[in-house]
């Protein structure tokens, strides 16, 4: 914890540009993502975007910051991510909707600087797929530095990972049904299990319902006993909470969309979903999101059939597609050039690229008002990166989130000898004391 | 990209011997000398019969009208596991880690599957040949270096052993783990004194066997009655005898001090490969000419306190060091992202020539190849590659590929699968 606390410190230098403050970003090409090109300049006031435009005037007292011809973009929104907690998989029991990542939510894990510095300003921080229903997801925001509590992106819709596939029979001891075998061990019973949840829920749904309407009516009831692990799946039911469903196969897709169909709830997203393209129209027509890798495969069975085309396919098809890390699996600071790789998989425009990190997770995780372009209104979420986002040689230089700069690639460069030094000073303290001096023909 | 006409003519003449053929009218980037705009490429059989602006296209030889587009040589991935790793969970598909510490005797070349999807995948980067890397134990094998095209290994074979592959016992993985960033499930810590102890045996026994090795070395060049060959030891020799060089894989500060100690102490030419902490040694390796195969770029940094940039800043410091070197996926799934790994490598602070020299001449030097491999010049492989822009950005398309002068497919089970489930939208 001590070494964890120490390295934090050494990445929080004072932020230049602080909450609150109006700014001017001028001399910028900004690429809005959602309304087109912009050369000009960007206004930031009280954590938000107030204004674009090829020239902005400058309010008394505001900071400008000249971006030498550089370009804006929205900050990345990583729809899945497990980043920034202590734990991901409660490993023993295969519905485990009860437990929450926002109970394990750690500030300090560096991964979320990284991140920072690749122009990644909210992760939607989920639980790992060892489980069927795996638990409660939290988005964030990347405030490095700030308490878990202010990590936490307030009003964002509730979500829980569900996993299907290799992952969750995996536990099930595969062909050797060892003593610690756990239900289920392939795909069909990762559909039962699904279906017994939810006609629990229901059933508990009911109960609840019932009580209500007894309740409403006058009648002396006893309140059914609290469950905690139907509750949030009520929650799904009622459209309240968001599925972010791990998968890969073509026929464990089209099994969850028909279960949760059954059940009268939908799939937000399909996460990974790396055979998404094989059903992509079934996928639109239930109106699911798939959040996939761009050009991961073969690191497993299930991922043979993945093909760097998926994204393009899905979008193509009408599924509100985007791009995610799964970090640390893949990592933060490449999703920019996942992104730029459908340009060579499927030759997607600009924007459409673009869109795949920034609007498109934000319209996923249901923060598109808030999130994923630069637009009026908006929270200021920015990135600022020398050359074209797009390109393999650019390099973010400037992050800002809620108006307040995050990161600086300048100044992160500058604290690297500050670092190296305290890091020096450290290993000398560990050395053992000089031993004594001995006497000549002592021996 | 996919123009169906042009994959089934390719289909039909990967199976043909070569055709004479000329480029006319593309960029040329020979790597070994400046651009050649509006240039002309003459291939003869399975070699670059000319190149230059005015290069005479002899009678008969295709022209393939090159105006806008740019040649590049094909690239080289100077450690891979291509062909003996197909699904990475699954160990049945995994033929790169034997048993055993010793195995120099041990060849990647016989065990390279020919029909693994993985080449083809490899190919559409622009990638045309991969030095392929055993590992396991201390001496791993044998690695060979491969073409990305040919029905059977022999067809492939470009040197079917061009190095040893090696890594030498490490105390770090005696705690178990590398470090790495992140909060995984790292193995029990171990007292120190008892990993120390282990880690001085296992040094003792690699000293122990070159020792053997250089016994039957000297046996062997007097052989009494009886002798009989060793196939271990004997595969060790042009090891000793400085013909082939031992690829040393080592990550950390100890792993890269360890390697640099016992190539001075037992006299070997050596590769270093998938170096990571190198800052304290960079002027030693420049001095000693020792090339390095980078490591995987797309990794963690390798602490949680080092630098953001890490590993991706690796290659600048070698180039400002004056060190040689090239790049090398390790890993089955990214191949096809050298290239693009080179491109970040030149955000990082390396200059763009030498990132490309790295996937292409310097790559061939390292491995002794450059006779044939890594440059368009006369007399060399016709091995290149034709794109619409730089093959180090994910938004140039690669059109075409040859590989010893014959047109190679770039279809992948990629762009297959592409093709038929596009039709199903």
């Amino acid at each position: 914890m001590n070494r964890r606390l120490f390295l934090a410190s050494l990445a929080t230098a004072p932020v230049l540009y602080s909450a609150g403050e109006t700014i001017l970003i001028r001399n910028a090409k900004i690429l809005t993502v959602t309304r087109g090109r912009v050369d000009g300049s960007l206004l930031i006031r009280d954590g938000k975007i107030a204004e674009i435009g090829a020239s902005v005037m400058a309010p008394a007292g505001a900071t400008i910051i000249d971006a030498g011809g550089g370009f804006l973009m929205p900050g990345i929104v990583d729809c899945h991510a497990h980043i920034g907690s202590d734990a991901i998989n409660e490993g023993s029991i295969s519905v485990s909707s009860m437990v929450k990542i926002e109970d394990v939510l750690a500030p300090d894990d560096i991964q979320i600087y990284r991140g920072l510095a690749a122009g990644v300003t909210t992760s939607n921080v989920l639980h790992g797929s060892a489980n069927t229903i795996g638990g409660q997801c939290t988005v964030v925001k990347m405030r490095w530095g700030k308490p878990a509590s202010q990590m936490i992106m307030a009003g964002a819709k509730p979500g829980i990972k569900f996993a299907l596939g290799e992952n969750v029979k995996r536990a099930g001891g595969g062909t050797n049904f060892s003593a610690t075998a756990r239900y289920p061990a392939t795909r069909m019973g990762v559909e039962d299990v699904v279906r017994e949840a939810f006609n629990d829920a229901r059933a508990y749904q009911r109960q609840r319902d019932e009580y209500q309407t007894r309740l409403a009516k006058g009648e002396r009831v006893l309140p059914p006993r609290r469950d905690l692990k139907l509750e949030p799946l009520v929650e799904v039911l009622e459209g309240k909470r968001l599925v972010h469903a791990h998968c890969y196969r073509s026929d464990e897709i089209l099994m969850l969309l028909r279960a949760a169909e059954e059940y009268g709830f939908k799939i937000r997203t399909l996460q990974h979903g790396l055979e998404a393209y094989k059903v992509a129209k079934e996928i639109a027509k239930h109106g699911a999101g798939v959040s996939t890798f761009a050009d991961s495969w073969s690191y497993k069975l299930e991922a043979y059939d993945a093909i760097p085309y998926n994204a393009a396919l899905c979008m193509k098809a009408g599924v509100l597609t985007s791009l995610n890390t799964d970090a640390p699996v893949t990592q933060q600071r490449h999703l920019l050039q996942d992104a730029a790789k459908t340009q060579r998989y499927g030759q997607l425009s600009d924007d459409e690229a673009l869109s795949l990190v920034t609007i498109n997770p934000a319209r996923q995780l249901m923060i598109e008002d808030r999130v994923g372009s630069l637009e009026v209104g908006k929270e200021a979420d920015i990135v600022l990166t020398d050359k074209h986002p797009l390109s393999m040689y650019a390099k973010v230089q400037k992050v800002f989130v809620d108006g307040e700069e995050y990161f600086d690639r300048e100044k992160d460069i500058r604290n690297r000898a500050e670092r190296d030094a305290r890091r020096k000073a450290l290993a000398e303290k560990l050395k053992p004391p000089p031993a004594p001096a001995q006497k000549k023909g002592a021996r | 990209m996919r123009c169906p006409k042009l994959l089934v003519f390719l289909a039909i003449t990967a199976s043909l011997r070569a055709e004479n053929f000329a480029i006319r009218g593309a960029t040329i980037h020979p790597v070994s000398a400046p651009d050649v705009p509006n240039a002309v490429l003459v291939v003869t059989g399975d070699r670059i019969a000319d190149m230059g602006p005015k290069a005479a296209i002899p009678k008969g030889y295709k022209i393939i009208e090159g105006k806008g587009l740019h040649v590049y040589p094909g690239m080289i991935d100077s450690a891979s596991v291509l062909g003996l790793s197909e699904i990475g969970s699954i160990r049945e598909t995994q033929d790169f880690t034997e048993l055993g510490d010793f195995n120099p005797q041990l060849r990647t070349i016989v065990a390279i599957n020919p029909g693994s999807e993985h080449i083809a995948v490899t190919r559409a980067s622009g990638i045309t040949t991969s030095v392929v890397v055993p590992s396991g134990g201390v001496i791993g094998g044998q690695a060979s270096i491969v073409h990305l095209d040919g029905w059977t290994w022999e067809e492939m074979a470009v040197e079917k052993s061009t190095a040893m592959q090696m890594r030498l016992p490490s105390i770090e993985a005696g705690f178990g783990g590398r470090g790495g960033g992140g909060r995984g499930f790292g193995a029990a810590r171990r007292p120190f004194a008892e990993v120390k102890r282990r880690y001085d045996e296992q040094m003792q026994q690699v000293r122990l066997f070159f020792e053997q090795a250089r016994a039957y070395q000297m046996r062997k060049a007097n052989p009494v009655l009886g002798f009989k060959p060793d196939l271990r030891l004997e595969a060790m020799i042009p090891v000793l005898e400085g013909k082939k060089p031992l690829i040393i894989v080592a990550e950390k500060e100890r792993g890269i001090r360890d390697a640099l100690a016992f190539a001075e102490r037992e006299k070997v030419k050596i590769v270093l490969a998938g170096v990571r902490e190198i800052d304290p040694f960079l002027e030693e390796i420049a001095k000693k000419n020792i090339p390095v195969v980078l490591p995987d770029l797309y990794q963690v940094p390798i602490e949680d306190d080092a630098s953001i940039d890490e590993p991706l800043d690796i290659p600048g410091k070698l180039a400002k060091a004056g060190i040689k070197f090239a790049f090398g996926s390790y890993n089955i799934e990214r191949p096809r992202n050298l290239p693009f790994q080179a491109a970040n490598a030149v955000a990082n602070g390396l200059s763009y020539d030498l990132a490309l020299k790295a996937l292409t001449l310097h790559a061939a030097e390292i491995w002794g190849v450059a006779d044939r491999l890594g440059s368009i010049d006369k007399g060399k492989f016709a091995d290149f590659i034709l794109t619409d822009g730089d093959p180090l950005e994910t938004k140039t398309q690669i059109k075409q590929m040859w590989i010893l002068g014959n047109p190679v497919s770039l279809e992948t089970r990629h762009t297959q699968l592409y093709d038929r489930y596009k039709k199903r939208l």
